[in-house]
């Protein structure tokens, strides 16, 4: 396991560039990824690999603003119709998607914070204090990461409805509000960016632990805090086993409702897609505005590992 | 990480001293702040016991999680799977030994489930790590407006198994589908997806695919960018052309990286649920009304809630734990081996 530094790309690209300038440094660093400038074909093939990226998505405002009965017909539509506003609204009373979204980010978000608060504190411990078991504990912690959550879901099942909790947002918070992915990244941030020395002069000054945790140690990891926040709150608000096991139709989070959605005896494909499209949406625009932090926090934890 | 250590460990160790032995200098040196205790006292002592309990008291949230919602269920699925719990009857469970076991082993839908788990794994990770890796190379180029390509290449990863999979059904509808049309212009009749075998593996797959490859292709683009640059100097030095390069310095550096992500696709693969469910619709649990696509995590979701037998549920979710465990006993000896040829 070793901790490589992250170069930021920006300076890489701008080094290489003064580099390219001149002749015979050009040649020397040919090849090396990152100094090469893109070529046409390269647009080309990601512009291609971008549109099926992204296809899906445009289609599914297509398919969600027509009629199930157009949807059925070939060619399919390639431009959308007259039909979205209404399939949205069937769409929203059909599967109750209203409270689903409520809930969703309820469960979500109470997720989000459990897991950043949690992870940051174990992380801490893992990556800055001394004590006993501490490597077999943290390697404990990574193996946690192999289970399956099938493991879990039928004694979770069995008492979830013992303590008449089915249908209750605990019941799917409560089983996700650590994460061991969590600690382990906030454990591989703080060894780098929280300096040693700042802890020990906390210390010396007779700060307690906590003081130096609200202190000195939350200051340092707001960073990975937002990012692994973001992380977290994608992965809530798309989890699909346990909800759909522990909730029901009654009280859905958005997954939940697009699984009834789906399943329903008399499909009409045009209000899926307006559900599909809903149930989305809050993520997409989530990534229009975070898309660099989040693609930066997957980036980042998969170089320190 | 040596350095780190070290630094981990003069950070302790002087953080320790501190108080104890040496209270007057530290108060000397340091006069800003609470000045640390005497060594007697009850602050001292308090001192003390938080340096020592605070570790493990951060650490607890995490224990104490997963041990009641992780660790605690994982043992009772064991003990359950021995017994014959009954979702319309719950309160009664009967011991009843291997049973389970037996009964899964004997049953052809349990091989059937491993079989399709097995092949739509294969068939949805190879390609999607292998073109996860091209990606990856391609972003890696200097590229114009650099963050908007990634951003949009992780665009799948937003989307919901349960969205992306119902958009997937209508592109792959059999009658008006928009991939059937697209098909039909290089001259194929059109596929039924939802009820050929390999065509509806293969279409689940595609979801999976979908929604991965630019997570991946991310991943590697991590690793990608910090293999120091004077690799390629040499090898360059040495003639290696561009192709030659990515075949002997990329591919070797990301070696590592390679290997994490099988293992997580792996894991990923072994659990696959959703894309399936939502696929066959109705008959979504059956995977299909031919099993044609009924995973292990499919199998086990239709034996335990749709017929209410949890106990033979219970036993399907270990044989996945063990096969997961086998896996990676083998993913181990390869990094073993790999290692030992370089």
């Amino acid at each position: 396991m070793t901790t490589r530094e992250l170069t930021p790309p920006q300076a890489q690209a701008s080094a290489a560039e003064k580099v390219g300038r001149t002749g015979s440094g050009r040649r020397r660093l040919m090849g090396a990824g990152k100094q090469l400038h893109a070529g046409p074909l390269t647009y080309v093939v990601l512009s291609v690999l971008a549109f099926i990226s992204v296809a899906p998505l445009l289609w599914t405002v297509v398919a969600a603003s027509r009629t199930n009965q157009r949807l059925a017909e070939t060619p399919p539509p390639l431009w959308v119709g007259g039909n979205l506003f209404k399939n949205l609204e069937t769409a929203w009373t059909e599967v109750s998607l209203g409270t689903a979204m409520l809930n969703s980010v309820i469960v979500a978000g109470t997720i989000t914070v459990g897991t950043v608060l949690f992870s940051t504190l174990a992380g801490f411990a893992f990556a800055k204090l001394r004590f006993k078991f501490s490597n077999v504990l943290l390697l404990l912690t990574i193996g946690t990461m192999m289970i399956p959550p099938q493991l879990a879901i039928v004694p979770l099942y069995l008492w979830m409805s013992e303590l008449g909790w089915s249908n209750q947002l605990q019941t799917v918070i409560l089983p996700t509000v650590v994460s061991a992915f969590g600690t382990f990244f906030m454990r591989q941030y703080l060894m780098q960016a929280l300096p040693s020395e700042l802890i020990e002069a906390a210390r010396v000054d007779g700060a307690s632990s906590l003081r130096v945790v609200w202190h000195v140690v939350f200051p340092a990891a707001r960073p990975a805090m937002a990012v692994l926040g973001l992380l977290t709150f994608v992965m809530a608000w798309n989890d699909f086993l346990w909800p759909i096991i522990a909730l029901n139709q009654q009280n859905p989070t958005v997954q939940v409702a697009l699984n009834s959605l789906g399943t329903g005896y008399i499909p009409d494909q045009a209000v899926i897609m307006a559900g599909a499209l809903l149930g989305t949406l809050p993520l997409l625009i989530a990534f229009l505005l975070f898309g660099k932090q989040i693609v930066g926090g997957i980036m980042q934890g998969a170089i320190k590992g | 990480m040596t350095s780190s250590k070290q630094a981990l460990a003069r950070s302790a160790s002087s953080a320790d001293a501190a108080p104890g032995s040496q209270p007057g200098a530290a108060r000397r040196a340091h006069g800003r702040g609470t000045p640390p205790p005497g060594p007697g006292s009850w602050r001292s002592r308090l001192y003390r016991w938080d340096m020592k309990a605070s570790p493990y008291a951060f650490i607890a949230p995490f224990f104490i999680f997963f041990g009641a919602f992780g660790l605690i269920p994982l043992l009772y699925t064991a003990w359950y799977s021995l017994h014959n719990v009954q979702l319309n009857n719950l309160d009664q469970q009967t011991w009843v030994g291997l049973d389970n076991y037996q009964n899964l082993l004997s049953s052809d839908f349990f091989w059937n489930a491993l079989q399709n788990t097995f092949t739509i794994g294969l068939i949805s990770t190879v390609p999607q790590l292998m073109m996860a890796i091209g990606i990856a190379h391609l972003l890696n180029y200097k590229l114009r407006g650099s963050t908007i390509w990634r951003v949009v290449m992780l665009t799948p990863y937003a989307t919901s198994v349960a969205a992306a999979t119902l958009v997937f059904v209508l592109l792959y509808s059999w009658d008006g589908g928009m991939i059937n049309w697209l098909l039909h212009f290089v001259g194929v009749d059109p596929i039924n997806w939802r009820e050929s075998t390999w065509g509806s593996q293969f279409a689940v797959s595609s979801i999976v695919i979908w929604r991965w490859t630019g997570y991946n292709a991310l991943i590697y683009l991590a690793a990608m960018q910090a293999i120091p640059a004077d690799l390629y100097e040499s090898a360059s030095l040495d003639g290696a052309g561009r192709w030659q390069q990515f075949r002997h310095v990329t591919i070797p550096m990301l070696r590592p990286t390679i290997l994490f992500t099988v293992v997580v696709s792996t894991i990923g693969a072994t659990q696959l649920f959703g894309e399936p469910l939502l696929f066959g619709g109705v008959s979504g649990s059956k995977g299909g009304s031919d099993h044609d696509y009924q995973t292990l995590g499919l199998y086990m979701y239709d034996q335990g809630w749709i017929i209410g037998n949890l106990g033979k549920a219970s036993a399907i979710a270990w044989t996945m734990f063990l096969i997961l465990l086998i896996v990676a006993a083998i993913n181990l000896l390869i990094t073993r081996r790999l290692r030992k040829t370089q």
